[in-house]
């Protein structure tokens, strides 16, 4: 009851990337990617353990990983893994107070100059990134 | 500790593994991808003493930023005392027992015992 | 010896009429209705309401007081976006009712809803206790013991510039629509919010204060400002250009050594 009244959106207005403009987009993919890479890593680290059992394990491990899906599963990892840098540079940069605009006389209709078109472009720069390396990767990863 | 401490070690982590993982993925990409993998050609990455250690360098840096911001996620979705100390105590544990666990192929792997 | 000499009567021209005023179109009106004290469910109310280009959706909801329904809780004062009293969930964003005209939402369904991530008091009206309670929290208030009251003292000299570092952010009118748009006040009731932290910094940057190092202490908590991940919510719906976003990261800014 307390909670219903506390009217909080809760985690599905949290992860809810519309509304309110690309930078909101930018940290749901930002957090996205970072549980997803934090998934791989794990899964990585079990993964390369296999090679402690022997040549026979490290191969049936690889036939696992060697496979279209596992190759897909690597192209996604490459994008968060991008995309991930490139975003969480541009936040460590501005949460650091550079590049998110001087204070002074607000105009109308008040447009925000943290949410400035260098911090948008990051984004895209960010996004187009990510793409590019998903298709050089899935190019390495398919061409082989 | 301070959480703006947690914080300069989330970002100081996270632009030293950027760095690594960098390396690590062009070493990858020195060979044809699928060689690369192969059984003798991975132990013999583990055998090359500075590239184990840049692994080993890598897992502690990975797995300190992987769960602080694990952390951070799970402390605003819930609060309470219990539930916070938990969250810190049980992302700390976690990060040990990752690192406790790939430090153990790359030793292991390193020195042949496989 | 001057004459004066008394014009004519003018004749009133009567032929072309003023243009008419345009016929105002009908909008529905969806109004969120809940009673936490009788224990109900939200529910939303329709009603059919007339607008014109200039309408208001606060305009709307008054309407609907004065010709339907008497009974909409609804909180607002002064209709001119400086009292921050009737901020409310528009179409699924906080904006704040008198602010919002109808015609630039380009819909002929309009809903409105408390504000989220605070309590609900009864249908639009929401509790405001926590803002104002972090906003006690960060200090609002110049401290410097050379106070300008003190006799014998001299006055503080502020130039232009040093104005500008914190004169934005004082036009913080306390709507709390930054706080409902925070993607981590969505779900953390410890954060202590936009609202809160962009005044912390708007304290700290004024050159007569002195209480910079107690404010970075009350903010570098847990629920501090490293959960701001600059998502730029608040900033985005804030109708006075305050831009907490900036001054968070500003605040932070000082956390990192990257600021003195």
């Amino acid at each position: 009851m307390a909670e219903r009244l506390s009217n909080r959106e809760g985690i599905r207005g949290m992860i809810n990337p519309t509304r309110y403009g690309i930078l909101r987009v930018a940290y749901w993919l930002q957090r996205l990617s970072g549980l997803g890479l934090l998934a791989y890593l794990i899964g990585h680290i079990y993964e390369t353990s296999t090679i402690l059992n022997g040549k026979t394990a490290w191969a049936n491990m690889l036939s696992l990983t060697e496979t279209p899906g596992g190759h897909i599963v690597l192209v996604i990892v490459i994008g968060m893994c991008v995309f991930h840098t490139g975003n969480g540079i541009r936040v460590m940069i501005s949460e650091g107070g550079k590049g998110v605009g001087k204070p002074g006389q607000p105009e109308y209709p008040y447009r925000a100059s943290s949410l400035n078109s260098k911090q948008r472009l990051c984004i895209w720069v960010s996004i187009a990134l990510a793409a590019l390396a998903m298709m050089y990767g899935a190019g390495v990863l398919f061409g082989n | 500790m301070r959480e703006s401490i947690i914080m300069k070690i989330h970002y100081g982590t996270a632009l030293a593994a950027v760095a690594l993982v960098a390396v690590h993925i062009l070493m990858r990409m020195s060979q044809k991808f699928s060689d690369s993998l192969s059984y003798q050609n991975v132990l013999a990455n583990y055998h090359f003493l500075p590239y184990a250690l840049m692994l080993e360098v890598i897992l502690v840096l990975l797995s300190v930023h992987g769960f602080n911001g694990l952390r951070v996620i799970l402390l605003e979705l819930k609060q309470g005392a219990t539930y916070e100390k938990a969250i810190n105590y049980g992302s700390l544990a976690a990060m040990a027992v990752l690192i406790a666990y790939g430090s153990r192929t790359i030793l292991m792997a390193g020195m042949g015992t496989s | 010896m001057a004459t004066v000499t008394v014009p004519e009567e003018k004749k009133i021209d009567e032929s072309p009429a003023a243009p008419a005023e345009p016929k105002p179109t009908t909008i529905t009106l969806r109004i969120s209705r809940v009673n936490p004290s009788e224990n109900a469910e939200a529910k939303f109310e329709e009603f059919k309401v007339p607008v014109q280009k200039w309408t208001t959706v606060l305009e709307t909801i008054l309407h609907v007081k004065e010709k339907l329904d008497h009974s909409v809780a609804v909180r607002y004062s002064c209709r001119q976006a400086s009292c921050g009293s009737c901020g409310m969930k528009i179409n699924g964003k906080p904006r704040l009712a008198c602010y919002t005209k109808i015609s630039e939402l380009e819909s002929n369904v309009v809903t409105v809803e408390p504000m989220n991530n605070f309590q609900i008091i009864r249908d639009l009206a929401v509790n405001f206790e926590q803002l104002f309670s972090t906003h006690k929290k960060m200090k609002p208030f110049i401290i410097n013991e050379e106070s300008e009251v003190q006799p014998g003292t001299k006055e503080f000299i502020q130039t232009p510039q040093d104005l500008e570092k914190f004169l934005q952010f004082s036009y913080c009118i306390k709507c709390g629509l930054c706080n409902s748009a925070c993607p981590t006040m969505a779900t953390d009731k410890s954060f202590v919010g936009p609202q809160g932290l962009a005044q912390a910094y708007r304290y700290t940057a004024d050159n007569r204060d002195k209480g910079k190092e107690d404010r970075l202490k009350i903010v570098d908590q847990s629920h501090g400002i490293w959960r701001c991940h600059f998502a730029g919510s608040c900033s985005n719906v804030c109708p006075k250009g305050v831009d907490p976003a900036m001054a968070i990261q500003l605040l932070r800014g000082y956390l990192l050594g990257f600021r003195k």
